[in-house]
């Protein structure tokens, strides 16, 4: 594609043909000052290596931050915040942006004082600390986490302008951690062990119940998120891993694991994290992340910069029950849709990434991506989900997203018959 | 247990056996029944874990008004985002339910269990077993069913069953819904006319964001956006150094001693009242006089009494609140260390 400057082009770029020396004088004649000009950063000496013994990003990436909607909850230490979706690319989320979401605050934790104890119906009930689970073999996995809220606060309708707002519930990241099926086996299962209670050490004691098939199958006690220990937020200094089930399960902080016959129904499985329906009735145990996608690029808070012309759209898919080898997008409504091109690790369970290039000719759009997963599994639109759902589930809302894009590049949250 | 010398060892059993078989090593030790004890608190709806012990409607009530109210309103109403505990009757098919103990939660012991856990919030694990079957029943009560005789006990207690238990039903997902969200996929001409039926910018409740906001004006003018939110941060870091001395090691430990205030108390810019009123220039004020808060009645009396928060009044306070004021809804036992409460202080004395 042949990239053509415009005249937006030359004004942000700075740039200086014939036409902008009109306008911008003779100071610019001979060309580009971020060319012309000595720049301090090529002069001057830089801080050295014990300047930074951990390093932060850039200043000028400053406005790359998680984000809260204050009145969401009652109060920030029993809330959520937002991963900045539309900052990044590839499938990795840096932790540091990794939204949070806490029952009652970050607890803060000395690792020489953490226990993870095994107790119930198992043969020996153990306690282990943390060097004790450093001594089992480790797995390394890339997962998404997705709170089943994400998306809840559109079940009405187009409410927040940002896929960080719409869609930031959720991060990508490489775990390191031990089998969780080594630990009870360890404990050895007594043979009417069928249900886990996994309990967090936070001031709110989280619980829930976890068949015990899962845990068997694919779960990780972790320690490790992307190389280095878990940030405290994320659950240091260790946490339960739900491969692609809802990030309430996933507990944080970890102290015991209760083995039991029958599911506890506490307060995250019973008055919340429950799928009401529109006849009064509500689902329980909706474990499974349905597949899911959004374009973050151009979204509210990314608008096209540029002219028309050769123009990158990118987002992410994923699914609780597989791989997503197809995406689809639509750039008018759904009328017409195009498949992405994905590009970056194919992984079971974790966030993959898609880009469709194209020329815009500079008139509205209205975007979507529609996520195929390995199963068979089409996202659907969110009226389709409606039909089923009602407006009142708050939880597990994977309808497909629309963004209508202006003539300016400006872009917007929006619905479409 | 069966015990493996050598993870290499294991490994390989791993290998040659599948991931059926049960691997088991020999690492951590028994726990002690003391420490399962201490640490086994949970409930189920059979009952399995309720502690022996009973509590009466009256007590809950006056449990509940010190120790819950402030956050879940006098009737279980609650107060700004709180959860509501109480009411919403019929109101699950509704454009708004309102989903509380009486109207959604299927099992009385997910009430006791919580309460227990994590209750009041930011004192979690405080109160003793006999408490929070009396605060249990009082929670019964406010959603009319049990009497004000009500005693509530581990022999009565699997008795008791909540009006909407039978509404839950297990995921069918994949039987209600998988078929219709995975057909063919239409990829050309798939509809005539698309319309716009809903815009986020009409509700308009998305928090303001500097740098998305710049971009889209950026995007409207034809013009680059070069200025980040690092100017602002960077304006609130300068006015900040022109403060006043206070010894900034003692107003960073007071920073953080005072994360035990935090859940029910706010400073700095934009602090509003939570739980607790906001703490922005509570050194020289009077006692029980933010605006809008509804202070408890033992506090509108010091109010009235005239007494103000001196460094002095407000250590003492600190040490034993509930000694000190009488009747005080704040749930906060006091700090144990005098250290912390000048630290708070002075950290509280940065903020006007």
């Amino acid at each position: 594609m042949v990239h053509r400057t415009t005249r937006r082009g030359l004004l942000k770029g700075g740039l200086a043909t014939g036409a902008a020396l009109a306008a911008a004088g003779g100071a610019r004649a001979e060309g580009d000052p971020a060319i012309l000009e000595l720049q301090e950063w090529n002069q001057f000496l830089g801080e050295g290596v014990d300047a930074r013994p951990y390093g932060f990003p850039s200043e000028f990436e400053a406005h790359v931050k998680r984000r809260n909607v204050e009145w969401l909850t009652a109060d920030p230490v029993s809330s959520v915040n937002f991963t900045p979706l539309h900052e990044l690319d590839g499938i990795i989320t840096p932790n540091g942006l990794c939204f949070e979401r806490h029952h009652a605050g970050i607890a803060e934790i000395d690792p020489a004082e953490h226990r993870l104890m095994i107790n119930g119906l198992v043969e020996t009930e153990l306690v282990f600390t943390m060097q004790d689970l450093l001594r089992f073999p480790r797995e390394n996995r890339v997962y998404f986490l997705e709170c089943a809220a994400n998306s809840g606060m559109e079940w009405r309708g187009a409410q927040l302008n940002g896929c960080q707002f719409t869609h930031g519930m959720i991060h990508n990241v490489m775990y390191t951690g031990v089998p969780l099926r080594y630990l009870l086996e360890t404990a050895g299962l007594k043979t009417n062990a069928k249900w886990l209670l996994p309990e967090g050490a936070d001031a709110s004691g989280m619980t829930r119940s976890v068949p015990i098939e899962k845990a068997m199958d694919d779960c990780l006690v972790a320690f490790k998120m992307n190389g280095e220990a878990l940030r405290p937020e994320q659950g240091y200094p260790v946490r339960l891993v739900v491969p692609g089930w809802e990030g309430n399960m996933w507990v944080k902080w970890l102290r015991r694991i209760e083995v039991g016959d029958e599911p506890w129904h506490h307060r995250e499985e019973t008055s919340k994290y429950t799928d009401l329906l529109e006849n009064g009735t509500a689902r329980r145990f909706t474990w499974e992340m349905d597949a899911k996608s959004v374009i973050t690029n151009p979204s509210p808070q990314a608008p096209i910069l540029h002219d028309k012309g050769h123009t990158v759209l990118t987002g992410v898919a994923w699914s609780g029950r597989g791989t997503i080898p197809r995406v689809d997008v639509t750039l008018d409504g759904g009328k017409n849709w195009h498949q992405a091109r994905m590009d970056g690790p194919s992984l079971s369970k974790s966030m993959h990434r898609f880009y469709y290039e194209f020329d815009w000719d500079g008139s509205p759009l209205l975007l979507q991506s529609r996520a195929h997963d390995s199963t068979g599994y089409v996202q659907p639109t969110k009226n389709e989900l409606r039909a089923f759902r009602g407006e009142n589930s708050i939880y597990h809302n994977n309808g497909i997203q629309t963004w209508y894009v202006d003539e300016k590049g400006i872009a917007e949250n929006v619905e479409v018959s | 247990m069966s015990k493996f010398p050598e993870l290499a060892a294991v490994a390989l059993a791993v290998a040659l056996a599948g991931p059926a078989a049960a691997q088991s090593f020999d690492l951590g030790r028994p726990a002690t029944e003391a420490e399962v004890a201490a640490w086994d608190i949970d409930i189920r709806p059979d009952g399995m874990g309720l502690p022996e012990g009973s509590g009466d409607v009256w007590t809950g009530e006056e449990l509940y008004v010190d120790l819950c109210a402030s956050c879940h309103g006098d009737f279980g109403e609650a107060r700004g985002r709180w959860p509501v505990l109480a009411g919403g009757d019929g109101t699950l098919t509704d454009d708004r339910p309102v989903k509380t103990i009486g109207s959604y939660w299927p099992y009385l012991s997910t009430v006791w269990d919580y309460v227990h856990r994590a209750m009041p919030f930011g004192q979690a694990q405080m109160l003793t077993d006999d408490e929070v079957y009396a605060i249990t029943a009082y929670l019964l009560y406010l959603n009319y069913i049990v009497e004000d005789d009500f005693t509530l006990s581990h022999e009565n207690f699997t008795e008791v069953r909540l009006p909407n238990e039978e509404n839950f039903f297990l995921d069918d997902r994949a039987e209600a819904e998988l078929a219709a969200f995975s057909d063919e996929v239409c990829m050309t001409d798939c509809k005539d006319a698309v319309e716009i039926t809903a815009r986020a910018a009409v509700v308009d409740v998305t928090p303001d964001d500097a740098a998305a906001r710049e971009r889209r004006e950026a995007a409207a003018a034809g013009a680059d956006a070069g200025v980040t939110e690092t100017d602002a941060a960077e304006e609130v870091v300068e006015a900040a150094a022109e403060e006043p001395a206070v010894d900034p090691q003692l107003v960073a430990d007071g920073e953080k001693a005072f994360a035990k205030c935090r859940a029910c108390h706010q400073v700095g810019e934009g602090a509003k009242n939570r739980s607790g009123p906001h703490l922005n220039g509570v050194i020289g004020r009077l006692a029980g006089s933010i605006e809008g808060f509804r202070y408890s009645r033992a506090f509108q009396e010091a109010h009235d009494e005239g007494l103000t928060w001196t460094e002095e009044t407000l250590a003492e306070f600190l040490a034993k609140p509930r000694t000190y004021i009488k009747g005080t809804k704040m749930s906060f036992a006091g700090f144990r260390q005098d250290e912390d409460i000048d630290a708070v202080i002075a950290y509280l004395s940065t903020f006007e």
